[in-house]
């Protein structure tokens, strides 16, 4: 069933967006991931334009960011400060961020920059998983281990402007989440995604907050941050395709269901051993697209406007 | 059951014109269109547009459909590093956005090159004026390249497709409007040529615009982009706290 999608400009068939919108959400249902970064990637393989797919994924973040954040709240795991501090630097950057798509649209090398940093962090993700699922099978065999210093004081701590997260036990510069936000806003902004896959670990390893504050706490922040792109990519470029957000929503939220229960089934590194693969595999089509000679080296900008 | 109204309205301007008295015969070429306006919907899968007429006394036919002007930017890409990065660009200053044209007989055994290019009639010779100063060379790559993107999209015909005549007098032809057709005012227009010269010419409107759903999305995406904006994350929002509340209880 073609339906027409009236921002991509294309028609695409419904099913299909479903089952992308499902495969994803399952993924990321059973790894706790956003999704955001092997989404925004399938839509240009399908040929949606990729300054559409990276604003309308954007807005599907949202959505998927705000049916996550609830089951945390409940459970009172969502630090509010520490969020509001990494979304001032995340609404910062995500607006610079937009502001570099408009101009790098203009200039005929988005597709360049957005294929650029999808093959750096697919690459980095997809063999940080790797790696980390191989050790820990390879742990496992082992009995015992190290034990990890529970607080360490590096540099950053002395950096200024500290402040107190309570509910993170924290007591560290503003400067450090208001970075990353800024970091993480740009990406957001460039790549149409949450940025989950980044601001997670960050928390964890640089501002060294408790594990279970993490994921409500990013995705918190995270709501704020993709509907901030949302809004500025609407009001710039007009690339934000609802209609193609909310299908891949609704197969989003019942893939991410099934996903939750079957990562119970089996073991966790052989999970994100094979995610680790599908991601490298998703980078590597990449990396074919920009190294391979194009049918024709000729193309026609988006100053086609009617 | 269109077709069948078609041939009779076409029978009947024939006979209308062979009965016209002497003086009134001035007008040699008559034509117009199956239709004035095209609407693309929600399933628009692309659309053929009849194009018909009579003319007076012996002579071909050449039709030329062009769509809304506007300015192209082509872009070519060169080889940096291992990767092929977008290197150059040229503007192409209103130019037609859709180009088709077809003809009773070879182009080229009707019209001479100078006419040809008089009326624009060819890919070969259309007026592609380039926005910035550029080498013959680099303009003829970037005017090949154009074009052949052009082709490999559908907007534009390279070899004239069929005019057909019916008897002597009457002729037809139609034109293809692919899924990707732009929206806006297009122009036909019809020729009659005679011994190498256009004798007589007439003008056709073609209307292409969007309606139904899509056509309001894109429309209230373009003229009111903050209301769009807001509305999008209202829109994610309430579905995302929707289906986070529905699997709660599941």
């Amino acid at each position: 069933m073609q339906i027409y999608l009236p921002i991509a400009e294309i028609s695409l068939d419904v099913l299909l967006l479903l089952a992308m919108g499902g495969g994803v959400g399952f993924l990321s249902g059973m790894f706790g991931v956003g999704g955001g970064f092997l989404m925004t990637p399938l839509l240009i393989f399908i040929g949606v334009s990729p300054a559409v797919a990276v604003a309308s994924e954007a807005n599907q973040v949202v959505a998927a960011s705000a049916s996550g954040v609830l089951a945390h709240m409940r459970r009172g795991n969502v630090d509010f400060k520490m969020g509001l501090v990494l979304l001032a630097g995340g609404i910062a950057g995500s607006s610079f961020g937009v502001w570099l798509y408009s101009l790098l649209r203009a200039i005929g090398q988005l597709d360049l920059v957005i294929a650029l940093s999808y093959v750096a962090f697919l690459g980095i993700i997809g063999s940080l998983m790797l790696v980390e699922s191989v050790r820990a099978v390879l742990r496992k065999s082992r009995a015992g281990g190290v034990r990890r210093k529970l607080h360490q004081h590096t540099w950053l701590h002395g950096l200024p402007f500290k402040i107190r997260f309570r509910k993170s036990k924290l007591y560290i510069s503003a400067i450090l989440p208001l970075g990353i936000g800024f970091f993480v806003g740009i990406l957001s902004a460039i790549m149409g995604v949450g940025g989950g896959f980044i601001i997670v670990p960050a928390m964890i390893y640089v501002l060294g907050m408790p594990t279970i504050m993490v994921v409500g706490t990013s995705l918190f922040q995270i709501i704020f941050v993709t509907a901030n792109v949302t809004f500025l990519q609407a009001v710039n470029n007009q690339t934000v395709d609802v209609v193609l957000a909310l299908i891949l929503l609704a197969g989003g939220v019942i893939g991410a269901q099934f996903g939750g229960r079957f990562a119970h089934r089996i073991s966790g590194e052989y999970l994100r051993f094979l995610l680790g693969l599908f991601v490298l595999f998703v980078g590597a089509m990449i990396v074919i697209g920009l190294v391979a000679t194009p049918d024709d080296i000729y193309s026609l900008g988006p100053g086609a406007q009617r | 059951m269109t077709g069948r109204i078609l041939k009779m309205l076409l029978l009947a301007m024939g006979l209308g014109l062979a009965a016209l008295p002497g003086a009134l015969r001035a007008q040699e070429l008559v034509a117009d269109s199956s239709r004035h306006l095209v609407a693309i919907t929600t399933g628009f899968v692309g659309t053929e547009v009849l194009l018909f007429g009579a003319t007076e006394g012996a002579g071909d036919v050449v039709l030329v459909v062009r769509g809304p002007s506007r300015n192209e930017v082509v872009r070519r890409k060169g080889r940096h590093g291992g990767i092929w990065i977008n290197d150059s660009q040229l503007t192409f200053k209103g130019v037609p956005s859709f180009y088709w044209h077809a003809a009773s007989k070879p182009i080229e055994t009707l019209l001479r090159p100078a006419a040809l290019r008089r009326h624009g009639i060819g890919v070969q010779f259309l007026r592609l004026p380039p926005g910035r100063d550029v080498s013959e060379n680099e303009l003829a790559d970037f005017r090949a390249g154009f074009i052949r993107r052009k082709v490999l999209t559908g907007l534009f015909t390279v070899r004239p497709r069929d005019v057909t005549f019916l008897g002597q007098r009457l002729f037809r032809s139609a034109i293809y409007l692919p899924p990707n057709v732009p929206t806006g005012s297009y122009t036909i227009n019809v020729y009659l040529v005679r011994q190498g010269r256009v004798v007589s010419a007439q003008t056709v409107p073609l209307s292409v615009h969007k309606i139904g759903i899509s056509a309001k999305v894109y429309q209230f995406a373009h003229t009111q982009s903050v209301l769009y904006g807001i509305l999008a994350i209202v829109i994610a929002l309430a579905g995302g706290l929707l289906a986070g509340v529905i699997f709660r209880r599941a």
